[in-house]
């Protein structure tokens, strides 16, 4: 269980409140404007942002100061989610050893987690030498090796084409479902949150509300909701 | 943001170290220099001559930069030829051409035996004298006036091409966008070129050396070297070392207010459309400018290579063992410099706010350090311990590196910031940290700077004549004082040979370096 127990973060004169849990293996979509706090949420989970007060804890241990490695997630970013200069089985790498001094077991690993993803024989490429949707393949490789049970997804699709970006969001949940995991993902798409996640909760007004099934939530919208919608 | 939960690690305390040694180096000699100056008596009449002249060449050689880099700035800045890339990266080859080299190259030309002065006889004038004021002018001219072309250039191309575009649409015609539009960039890049290049004058050593002396023509970074070479004064020595030292800061001081554009950034090679421009006149105008200031740079260049190669045989064989004390020095200085760089910046860049600029600004002290006193004060503490003379190559090593260390901080700086902005968050939460990160993030992103860095400092030292006049005996000369020795000896020939080879070495190790860095380097 994911657990947002009181938690107020703050960031000059804007503020964001979460009281709010996310059962193990769950899709969560945090739906919202631009501006809303939706990263903000992500980056506290991920450690790069401290709260000023409340707890956020995973399967009853307070997270909240753990910093960002020591943390049971992943996390994708909305882009340089791969060093340029180390090759795609490099970046995969990174994932089992930060050091990257990989036994023959662990290479077959990196080769195996490419392969999930699509990707089988690429890891000698550069990631410049990659599209897009690739580079993000690469990317879910990593987390896949991490196994952190908790995955965080700050809209690492968004520069993406309608096709593709549901195309990665198919096989997030595939690969979520896989391990287990539980995801977090930020977007201001309905349409990516009835793709995937099974609750949504919308971030609007300096808080994030209590999270609904997507189906039920988007078929009835509440006020806040209707607003952000249009 | 909130501060990063992970241990600062050795970084911070290997900086810290850096920038406390680089504080020893400029403020320590200063202070062993201060010391000693009670010693002396006031100020002679000599002296403040001395003073007198240094600002005043200074201030002259910076204003004509400046005054003349306009007209050719304006006219790289609107006019697209072929060659144009090409003459905008020579523009930058004066900075690491060694300064006894250029002179040698300026003697060719406007020498006694030079061309004008070869010119000239037929008509029964001349020979040309190079010596004395219009002589330091000249190579100061020759020196800066390419650096201040691109500073004043940058300006030029920071002015949105929307404006120009713009002020074609209203029917601006060439005064309207002098006035509107030239003039007030101007107004905001001038005062940060003349000052940057008034400092460089105020600390030119080689080229008073060479080219001024004497009672009317001399500075007082030479009346320093005078006065400890010659006289052995060193209570005189320190006085003007701590005059020096405060118009050095002083300068340095006020072109921090003024903010300094960055000469050395990418992207000057952009051209620019300019309707307004368009005029048979004004493109004669910018042609006239462009050839003048391409002969005049160029011109010197080519007597090197031409004498230079005729005169490659004339060099006795203590040439050859120079050049390679010289690239020993270079070498060692291009380490040091990186050696004392990369923790400074990587400190300043982990400690970040107040205390990462105060570290930063430790480091960039030497701007207003000169080589002259940093030499003289490590003279006077090295004195009672050991023969200074044994340690006249190591000396000038670190003094060359710590004269390259603002340079590097600036090159290494931003870089270093952008790839924690870029990559700083996946590798916190890859969990990469220490030396782990040094070695998969942080040095190959920094690869292309530090082949720069490598390069220029090694370039520099190479070609210093500056620290190493003060201490060496002729069994320990580097390659550029061997060639003033060839030149006070009137062995021409020699001279033109030696001043080649210098050339060749110092271009050579900046090239290498700078290559290495790119080579292969992944983006």
């Amino acid at each position: 269980m994911l657990r947002f127990d009181g938690v107020e973060i703050r960031q000059g004169s804007f503020c964001l409140r979460a009281d709010f849990e996310v059962a193990p293996g769950r899709i969560l979509a945090l739906l919202g404007a631009s501006g809303a706090g939706k990263s903000t949420l992500i980056d506290a989970v991920a450690g790069f942002v401290t709260p000023r007060s409340g707890r956020i804890t995973w399967q009853g241990q307070d997270i909240t100061l753990r910093p960002p490695a020591d943390r049971p997630v992943s996390i994708l970013f909305q882009d340089n989610n791969l060093f340029p200069h180390l090759s795609v089985a490099q970046n995969v790498g990174l994932g089992l050893r930060p050091d990257l001094r990989l036994s023959s077991a662990q290479h077959d690993a990196v080769a195996g987690a490419l392969a999930r993803v699509g990707l089988a024989g690429f890891g000698g490429r550069m990631p410049g030498q990659l599209s897009g949707g690739q580079r993000s393949r690469v990317a879910l490789a990593r987390t896949l090796l991490r196994g952190r049970p908790v995955m965080l997804l700050d809209e690492p699709f968004a520069a993406l084409g309608p096709a593709l970006k549901s195309e990665m969001l198919d096989l997030v949940a595939a690969l979520a479902k896989d391990a287990g995991a539980t995801v977090l993902m930020v977007t201001h798409d309905p349409e990516d949150a009835r793709a995937i996640a099974s609750e949504t909760a919308l971030v609007a007004d300096g808080r994030v509300h209590p999270p609904h099934p997507t189906g039920a939530l988007l078929a009835d919208p509440p006020e806040a909701l209707r607003r952000y919608l249009g | 943001m909130a501060r990063r939960a992970q241990p600062l690690g050795a970084v911070v305390p290997a900086g810290v170290a850096a920038g406390a040694l680089v504080l020893a180096l400029c403020l320590g000699t200063l202070a062993a220099v201060a010391w000693r100056a009670e010693a002396g008596g006031g100020l002679g009449a000599a002296d403040w001559a001395a003073i007198r002249f240094t600002l005043f060449q200074a201030a002259l050689s910076a204003g004509l930069s400046c005054a003349l880099a306009i007209p050719v700035a304006r006219a790289l800045a609107r006019r697209q030829f072929a060659g144009r890339g090409l003459l905008i990266t020579l523009l930058g080859a004066p900075f690491i051409l060694p300064v006894i080299v250029g002179v040698v190259g300026l003697l060719a030309l406007f020498g006694r035996n030079g061309m004008v002065s070869a010119a000239l006889a037929p008509l029964g004038l001349g020979p040309v004298d190079i010596y004395g004021l219009h002589g330091v002018l000249l190579a100061h001219v020759f020196f800066n006036l390419p650096l201040a072309t691109r500073l004043i250039l940058q300006g030029w191309l920071a002015i949105p091409a929307e404006r120009f575009r713009l002020a074609a649409a209203l029917g601006f015609g060439p005064g309207d966008v002098v006035r509107r539009l030239e003039v007030p960039m101007l107004r905001e890049v001038l005062p940060g070129a003349f000052l940057v290049t008034f400092l460089i004058c105020v600390t030119s050593f080689a080229v008073v050396l060479t080219l001024g002396g004497g009672p009317r023509a001399t500075t007082v970074e030479l009346a320093i070297y005078h006065a400890f070479r010659f006289e052995f004064d060193l209570g005189r020595a320190a006085l003007l070392s701590l005059i020096q030292f405060g118009m050095c800061a002083a300068a340095a001081l006020m072109a921090l207010a003024v903010t300094v554009p960055g000469g050395f950034g990418a992207g000057l090679d952009r051209p620019l459309k300019r309707w307004d421009a368009d005029h048979l006149g004004l493109r004669m105008q910018d042609a006239a400018w462009l050839g003048l200031a391409g002969l005049f740079l160029l011109v010197p260049l080519a007597l090197i290579v031409l004498r230079g190669l005729a005169g490659l045989a004339e060099m006795p064989a203590a040439v050859y063992a120079a050049a390679l004390r010289s690239l020993v020095v270079a070498l060692v200085s291009a380490a040091v410099t990186v050696g004392l760089a990369l923790p400074l910046a990587l400190a300043a860049n982990r400690l970040g706010g107040l205390r990462g600029t105060a570290l930063q600004g430790a480091g960039m002290l030497a701007i207003a350090a000169s080589p002259l006193v940093m030499g003289t004060g490590l003279f006077l503490l090295l004195f009672p311990v050991v023969d200074p003379v044994a340690l006249a190559l190591p000396v000038t090593a670190v003094v060359n590196a710590a004269m390259s260390l603002p340079f590097a901080l600036r090159a290494l700086g931003p870089v270093l910031a952008e790839t924690e902005r870029s990559h700083g968050r996946l590798a916190d939460s890859l969990g990469l940290h220490g030396y782990t990160r040094l070695r998969l993030v942080t040095l190959p992103r920094l690869r292309r700077p530090l082949g720069f860095v490598l390069g220029l400092s090694a370039a520099l030292s190479m070609g210093d004549l500056g620290v190493i006049a003060l201490f060496a005996d002729p069994a320990q000369a580097t390659l550029p004082l061997q060639l003033y020795g060839l030149m006070g000896a009137y062995r021409m020939e020699a001279a033109a040979g030696a001043a080649l080879l210098l050339l060749a070495l110092s271009l050579g190790l900046f090239w290498i370096f700078d290559r290495g860095g790119r080579a292969n380097a992944a983006v």
